[in-house]
């Protein structure tokens, strides 16, 4: 079994730094972590390489400092890792960021599963996984809580707001996870040494020229929902503090305001 | 063959804003009713019409029903094959009424199926799409649809555009916009479409529906919410809480770090990762007020904030805010209720 697991790099803290030109992200200067949702993903590919054997393959795109992640995902136990690096992949949204994972996915070839997380903690759109299935023409199964093999089926409980579903899905496939589906692994000391051996470049980079791409859907200007405009939300609001001598008295009086507002 | 954007397209042939409505088990979902309000003050600006689309089985009345929601037009999609909820099957018949009818605008419920569905079709008929928006406007020069949406966690709002491609699609967040009025007079006109849908085109089955006792909280329909945060300190502190919402008959939710701590079901975290109520009362009992809790409940209509700290950032938007010990506060609050009894 081949599994894809497509991982994103994400800030760390929830500083906003936005190049005001472009109304795109600075991701410099922040810390970086493997983005949470992905981490679970990561995970999902290990448990089944345990159960089947499998080839876990880490897939992300960025600027060259994504490798550390990639490299805790190695550190963690995948086996290979790429990553989209190219100044034509600068601005893109969700469309243009899953067209050029599509097209290195089928660079890479011969996939059972595709695994993702549900959607990344800076711009939780949760779109690049179901645009990545479309364009890759397999079926999907978002918010995976639970993943299991049934002969050559895959068994997903997919979380919604009103029930589980129990849905069946053949392979190839994509799913993307939530933080329900496991408890991600930390990397043991022997794969840390491995992984982090500085004469190793254990990350295979690949550029536009890499993939076979079409340049008018990628990028800034490939992508088809634009930022007009970004701003940091402002909150008016009078605030009123109940007075009193002790809690009890102060409970009282909030009650008694609430129920002349015929809340309570 | 793959859909692509940026092709040279009449924006003038595409109109009208479409209402993907969502459906639990031939069950209209109250999103679905808050696009329609939304959607009916779009359509009027562009003096287009509204459209609801339903893809479903044996559910003709409750499609019928959504014409006392003041829409132009409903759309019945029926099909076998449409009752049980599949991506496949609820993509293939929405992208293709898209892209035979051209609307100018498409809106869909930021759910865990919107959320499922709407990137796909967006992908489908090749266009973009703004994803879990709390705030749609018509921008007065152009027309175009801006659609506003938090991002790292509600610090930053964003404001997206899709100003060479059609439809303009936007998913949006449950709970934020208000529903639309019921009237007792229908509007409009309903139309069967019988869609072309093989059992093939569906590659999942749908094996079981698992509901688990207790678990599903309604927390978008309460008109009351009392929420815990860190300052219960522990997850008994929950019964306290529980205590005065059965008291006030309210729904009980959470701060994202008490789900965290497994002090209570994920299924009550109210914010940007959680669920966004807007509820006539909502209390928030040791919530400090992080932005992301924050970006859930802040549209409530009044908020009471109970919090040792002072300087807690829920006080900077409260109606009411109690200084002191949640633990003395709560019982008399309860003790209060009960004595009105």
């Amino acid at each position: 079994m081949n599994i894809i697991v497509c991982v994103k790099q994400v800030p760390n803290t929830n500083e906003v730094k936005i190049n005001k030109e472009t109304g795109t992200l600075i991701r410099e200067g922040v810390e970086s972590i493997i983005n949470p949702d992905d981490k679970n993903a990561i995970e999902a590919a290990l448990v089944l390489k345990e159960q089947v054997g499998a080839k876990v393959t880490l897939l992300s795109m960025g600027p060259p400092q994504a490798k550390a992640a990639l490299k805790e995902g190695l550190a963690m136990g995948a086996d290979e890792a790429y990553l989209l690096s190219d100044r034509a992949f600068g601005g893109s949204d969700t469309w243009a960021t899953a067209t050029i994972i599509a097209a290195a996915i089928e660079k890479i070839g011969n996939y059972d599963v595709i695994f993702c997380g549900r959607q990344a903690i800076d711009g939780d759109t949760a779109q690049v996984g179901p645009e990545v299935a479309e364009f890759l023409g397999i079926p999907q199964v978002t918010y995976a809580k639970d993943v299991k093999l049934d002969g050559e089926d895959i068994l997903v409980t997919r979380y919604t707001e009103n029930a589980d579903f129990l849905i069946r899905v053949k392979t190839p496939c994509l799913l993307t996870a939530i933080k329900e589906l496991n408890d991600p692994r930390f990397p043991t000391v022997a794969k840390i040494i491995e992984v982090y051996d500085e004469q190793k470049d254990n990350i295979q980079v690949l550029t536009f020229a890499d993939i076979d791409v079409d340049p008018t859907q990628i990028g800034l200007k490939g992508s088809p929902t634009n930022v007009f405009r970004s701003f940091v939300p402002v909150k008016e609001k009078h605030s009123e503090f109940i007075e009193g001598s002790n809690e009890n008295e102060k409970a009282k009086v909030l009650m008694e305001k609430l129920a002349a507002l015929k809340l309570i | 063959m793959r859909a692509k954007v940026n092709q040279t397209i009449n924006l003038n042939d595409y109109n009208n804003v479409w209402v993907i409505a969502e459906q639990n088990n031939g069950k209209i979902a109250p999103v679905t009713i808050e696009l329609i309000g939304e959607g009916r003050k779009l359509a009027n600006v562009l003096s287009k019409e509204l459209m609801v689309i339903v893809a479903g089985y044996n559910m003709k009345e409750e499609v019928e029903n959504l014409l006392h929601y003041n829409v132009d037009k409903a759309v019945y999609i029926e099909s076998a094959l449409l009752k049980d909820f599949s991506t496949d099957g609820y993509v293939k018949v929405f992208a293709d009424l898209i892209l035979e009818r051209k609307p100018e605008i498409v809106l869909v419920g930021a759910s865990s199926i919107g959320r499922d569905i709407g990137p796909r079709l967006a992908a489908r008929v090749g266009t973009g799409l703004t994803a879990d928006c709390t705030k749609l406007e018509i921008d007065e020069n152009d027309h175009k649809l801006l659609s506003t949406r938090p991002a790292f966690g509600g610090n930053l709002m964003a404001t997206i555009v899709c100003p060479k491609n059609r439809p303009q699609m936007s998913t949006v967040r449950p709970g934020v916009m208000e529903k639309a009025q019921y009237t007792d007079q229908p509007t409009g006109e309903l139309e069967i479409v019988k869609p072309d849908l093989k059992q093939e085109d569906i590659r999942t089955t749908l094996e079981k529906i698992i509901v688990e006792d207790g678990k599903k909280v309604n927390l978008v329909d309460a008109k009351i919410v009392v929420s815990g945060g860190r300052g219960l300190k522990t997850a008994e502190g929950f019964s306290m809480i529980q205590e005065l919402a059965d008291c006030l008959g309210g729904e009980v939710g959470s701060s994202r770090a008490c789900v965290d701590a497994g002090w209570i079901d994920a299924s009550h975290q109210i914010g940007q990762t959680g669920t966004t109520v807007r509820p006539d009362l909502y209390i928030a009992c040791g919530i400090s007020g992080a932005i992301q809790h924050l970006a859930g409940m802040s549209e409530s209509k009044y908020i009471v904030a109970i919090n040792k700290d002072p300087k807690a950032p829920i006080f900077d938007i409260c109606d009411y805010g109690i200084v002191g010990d949640l633990n003395k506060v709560i019982p008399s609050m309860i003790e209060y209720l009960q004595g009105k009894k």
